[in-house]
Parts: structure tokens; sequence; C-alpha cells
């Protein structure tokens, strides 16, 4: 045995005793940021919900919350229908593409059934809740105004259908959440239909 | 009894032997030598240099304030909001303790502000004071996130969709976008349990990590010594016992100073306490003094007051992902001040007219988006945010070019200074 200390041993052990200390502390780390994550009663909260639209006249809009977000339920009338081809070349995403919601909104009503406007109430900017400006010409957002959705807190402007106009600080349409009817006159909100 | 404390107690009487006794045990008068009676500061001090110990003395008001407010706060949704009436209402004086601190928050970003600006009148983040500049940035991040946390806490309609906004921010992350927010909140929208977590974060975390970073910078300031308002450095010029020329003892002549500056400092607070503690809603926003509501948006969503500048920057862009990224890049190339800066000479009077154009055209930017931010986005104010967010900017990433090419006055060996 040397009486010299072996220095590239003991850089070895060295390096080795923290690289093994840091995967231990790696390990630890996870269960903190995990509990960070929605709880399994935050989950459970998270259930979908049913809402009765019997007695949600042309024209009416409710609004529900579903995980802490409003739902609009919009009953639109055949002139708001009209619009719904109206404004399409001011639009930044007309088709969709780049927008959150099922497959079966991907179209210009957005919706399984046109007269029925399903829409989650969040705009997409910074997460404000529109007003519906449902008038034309409501002079509150602009005298060419053909009726939609208008966020108070930076201007961002969507048509009849939730999808938002160009030039506005939004980037996405209106999310549409997954919903289907239970009947005529009950949707559940959180839920699609089977795929068939 | 050991032979060092017998001789004092022969010589000073019984303080100087507890003293004694101590200084055996634990390093107390060789840390009061070393950090105050003889840390030498440069004489010439002005105006400016009031406000790091007055910084220090609204972290104490902060925590001391802060610590009885827990007392009677519960940090759930359903009890949050009428916990802090009942602090208002029914607490003696605790509605006293909740303008303090209140109040406290936004004196704590005023006083941050001028201490800021002092640094770039002077150029005091140049080097050999780049640590001690970043470790003051990294308090000023940890004073944003307090700000934020805390703001939550009071579970108002405004603190609901602030936080509401500022998470979001967190979409525009590509990708883990979503489940970044998920992760943040702990449920699918600002709920119990986000309350719960921010009222953690408020008065623990970032507390203790404030403390750290306070001791930090005291100690890289002592370390590298007090710029001046002639960014000369004192060391340089040392008399025969080594104590620089134009250095006086920190105590006692810049103690009393201060203390000059707190008592006018606490006249002001006073005032703001007792007749305006909600500063006509900028201080505590008429909107929040109604309950969050998650289906009701307030009809005009701002930050409070010092998060203004960020905030029009952040709406000035129309893009969310490069609104984001802008509004973040505002409040960190704050960081890169040091390298940035290829000036020769420190202080602002002896700086070329360059720079004292590109300063004043950021201070008026930043006062001017401050006031943007606080509006509502009309189309002229999108439109002035817009052209001061270049401005801003400007001041930062032109720097390299105007603080070398300026034509600087010569720098003298010693400060400036006129008896009074």
């Amino acid at each position: 045995m040397t009486e010299e200390v072996d220095t590239g041993r003991r850089h070895f052990l060295t390096v080795a005793t923290i690289a093994t200390g840091a995967v231990g502390a790696a390990f630890v780390a996870v269960p903190f940021l995990a509990s960070w994550k929605p709880s399994a009663r935050a989950k459970a909260m998270g259930a979908p919900v049913e809402i009765d639209i019997d007695k949600l006249e042309p024209g009416g809009i409710v609004k529900v919350e579903w995980r802490g977000k409003a739902i609009y339920v919009l009953h639109r009338t055949p002139e708001m229908l009209k619009q719904v081809n109206a404004v399409v070349d001011q639009l930044r995403d007309p088709q969709s593409a780049e927008s959150e919601q099922p497959d079966f909104a991907k179209n210009d009503a957005r919706a399984l059934k046109p007269e029925y406007l399903v829409l989650v109430g969040v705009c997409t900017h910074l997460g404000c809740a529109p007003l519906d400006k449902l008038t034309p010409g409501d002079a509150t957002v602009s005298a060419d105004w053909q009726g939609g959705f208008f966020c108070p807190c930076h201007g961002s402007k969507f048509d009849i259908s939730g999808r938002v106009f160009k030039d506005v600080p939004a980037p996405t349409n209106l999310p549409v959440p997954p919903y289907r009817f239970l009947s005529d006159t009950r949707i559940l909100i959180g839920a699609e239909a089977e795929k068939a | 009894m050991s032979s060092t404390s017998q001789t004092a107690k022969a010589g000073g009487g019984r303080l100087a032997a507890l003293t004694t006794w101590i200084d055996d045990r634990f390093p107390m008068t060789a840390l009061w030598k070393s950090q105050v009676s003889e840390y030498y500061a440069p004489k010439n001090m002005n105006f400016w240099y009031y406000f790091g110990s007055l910084a220090m003395l609204v972290l104490v008001i902060q925590i001391l304030t802060g610590i009885f407010l827990t007392m009677n706060y519960k940090p759930s949704a359903a009890d949050a909001f009428g916990s802090v009436e009942y602090i208002m209402r029914d607490v003696e004086w605790g509605w006293l303790i909740r303008y303090m601190h209140s109040t406290g928050a936004s004196f704590f970003f005023i006083v941050v502000y001028l201490h800021m600006f002092r640094a770039l009148l002077y150029g005091s983040y140049q080097k050999p004071r780049e640590l001690l500049w970043i470790f003051g940035m990294l308090i000023y991040f940890v004073l944003m996130g307090l700000a934020f946390f805390g703001y939550l806490l009071p579970w108002g309609n405004m603190s609901y969709w602030g936080a509401q906004v500022i998470v979001s921010l967190f979409g525009a992350v590509p990708v883990v976008g979503d489940s970044l927010m998920e992760w943040i909140r702990g449920d699918y929208y600002i709920s119990d349990i986000t309350l719960n977590r921010f009222f953690a974060l408020h008065v623990i975390a970032l507390p203790l990590v404030l403390v750290f970073l306070v001791i930090a910078h005291l100690m890289a300031l002592h370390e590298v010594g007090s710029n001046n308002p002639d960014g000369v450095e004192i060391k340089k010029v040392k008399g025969p016992d080594g104590i620089p020329l134009d250095g006086i003892a920190f105590h006692p002549y810049y103690t009393v100073k201060d203390l000059i500056g707190v008592g006018v400092f606490l006249i002001l607070f006073s005032l703001v306490i007792f007749y305006a503690p909600t500063m006509g809603g900028y201080f505590l926003e008429h909107a929040n003094f109604e309950p969050a509501n998650p289906l009701q948006t307030p009809p005009h969503i701002a930050p409070v007051w010092y998060f203004t500048p960020y905030y029009a920057i952040l709406r000035a862009v129309p893009d969310k992902s490069l609104g984001a990224l802008l509004m973040g890049a505002a409040v960190v190339l704050f960081v890169f001040l040091p390298w940035l800066d290829r000036g020769k000479v420190k202080s602002i009077r002896y700086r070329g007219p360059l720079f004292k154009f590109f300063l004043a055209a950021f201070t008026i930017s930043f006062l001017a988006l401050g006031f943007l931010g606080l509006q509502p986005a009309t189309p002229l104010y999108t439109n002035l945010a817009r052209l001061f967010s270049v401005v801003y900017f400007a001041y930062f990433l032109l720097m390299p070019w105007y603080s070398s090419v300026d034509k600087t006055k010569p720098v003298p060996t010693r400060v400036t200074y006129h008896a009074h």
C-alpha cells in the first residue's frame, strides 16, 4: 500500500457520492411536487353537471358552473343563426382549427344542435368572463357590431358562435366544453356521447 | 472562571464582563464592529441613500403585522373573505394591523423602486457590485411573488380574477401550459385548494427566502462597500490607519441620518394608514370589497399599481405567448444591467448626454406604462403602451452602444463633499 493519496479514486468517490445523493433528492422531490396536482377530491368535484334547458326561451342565455368555470348555454334565434356566416372573413380561426372543442363543434355553428350554443365563458386571452353582447349594433362594443361576445378586460371580441375576431388579444375561439344531450331538454356538461 | 472574564470584571463592571463572556462564545462585538461601528461608508451619500434602510423597516413592519394577521385570518374559500371582515370590524385594533400590512405592501414597492432607481442613477450595479445587484433583483422577484400570493388571500373578486389572469399566463407555455396551470392551482380553477397553498407560500416559504436574500444582499454590500453619488471607489484612497479618507463609520453617522429618514417615512406612512388607507382604490381596489365570484369578472381588471408597467406591456402585444414573453423580459432584463452597461464611469454626474437621455426616456416610459396599465385598453392607450414599451426595451438593448460611445466627464479621485 502506498502512502500517497489516490486523488483519482478520491475524485471518483466524491462524484459518485454526489450523484447518488442527487438521484435520491430527485426521488424525494417527486411526492412534494406531485402533492400540488389536483387531489382525488378535486377530481371528483370536477365531475359532469346536468342542466335543464326546458325554460330557456329563444334569445335567452343561461350560465351554469362546471369546474369553477362559467358555462354559457345560448338558445339562438333564427336571426342569430343567420349571422353565423356573416362575419367569417373577419375571424382569426373560422374553421376552429386552432381552438379547443369536441370534434362535433368544428363547424360554423360550433354546436351539436345549431340552436343551442354551449361555450366555456372564459376568455382565451387571460381568463376573464366575456359578456354576452347579443344585440347587433350594441354601442358599448362598436357601431358595426353584429352580435356576439365581448371581453371587457382587454377588448377581445367573439362572434355569435364564440369565434375570435382578428386584431384582438385572445388567440383562439372560446372553448366548447364536452357535452351531450340526455334528452331534448337536458344537457350533460363535461362528458361527450360514447363513440359508436 | 476563566482569566479573561476576571480581568474584564476588574476593568469595566458587570456589563463588560457579560460582553466578554459572550464574545468568548459568539463574535458579538466583532460582528458589531465589522458590520456597523467600523463599516466605513462614503461621507457624501445623499437623499437617495435612505431607501435601503427604509426597505428593511418595511420588511420588519410586514413580518410583524403579517404574524398578527395570521392569528385571525382563515385560509379557506368559505372563510377567508369573512375573516378579513372580522379582522377589520371585530378584532381590537385589527383594522390598524390590516391597514399597516396592506399599506406596507404598496410602500414596500415605492421604497424598492426608489432604491433601484438610485442604482440606475449612480451605476451601483457596475463592477464590483454585480452580485450585490443580482441579490437585490432576486429580492425584487421574491417581493413580486409575495405581493401576488398575498393579493389572493382576502378572497375578494379582484383577488380572484387577478390570480386567474396571472396563472393563465403560464398557459402560454407550449405543450405543458394547461397541465402547468392545473399544477399551480391544484384544481381546474382558482379554488379553496389554490388559496390554501398561496397562503403557505405567502406566510412561510417566500418570507424565509426573502430574509435569507436580504442577509446575502447586506453581506455582499459590506464586502464591496457602498457606492456613492460620485461613483468613486473610496477604498482606493486610504489614510495611514487603513480607513478610507472619504469614509465615515456607519454608526453613529448613518444610523442617525437614517433615523431622520425613518421619522419622515413613518409620518407619510401614518398619513396614508389613517386618512387614505385605500388610496382612492390604488392600494386597495374597490372591486375587492366584494367576495370572489368565479362567474362574474369585475368590469375592469387592473393589478395593483406596482405591477401595472409590466401589465401594460403584456396588454400592448396582440399575441398571448409573445406578450407573456415580453412581460417576463421587461422584468428580467434588469438582472443583466451590469453587463449591458459598457460605460467607464458610474455616476450620472459624469455620464454623457446619451446616457442621460436614455435614462430619462426609460423613467418616463416606466411611469407612463404604469399609468396606462391602470386604464381600460382603448385603441389610443394601446398604441401609447406600444410606443412606451419600445422605449422601455431600447433603454436596455441599446445600452451596450450608447454607454460605450457616450462622451463622459473626468471622474475625480475623491468624492465631492461640502461641509454644512
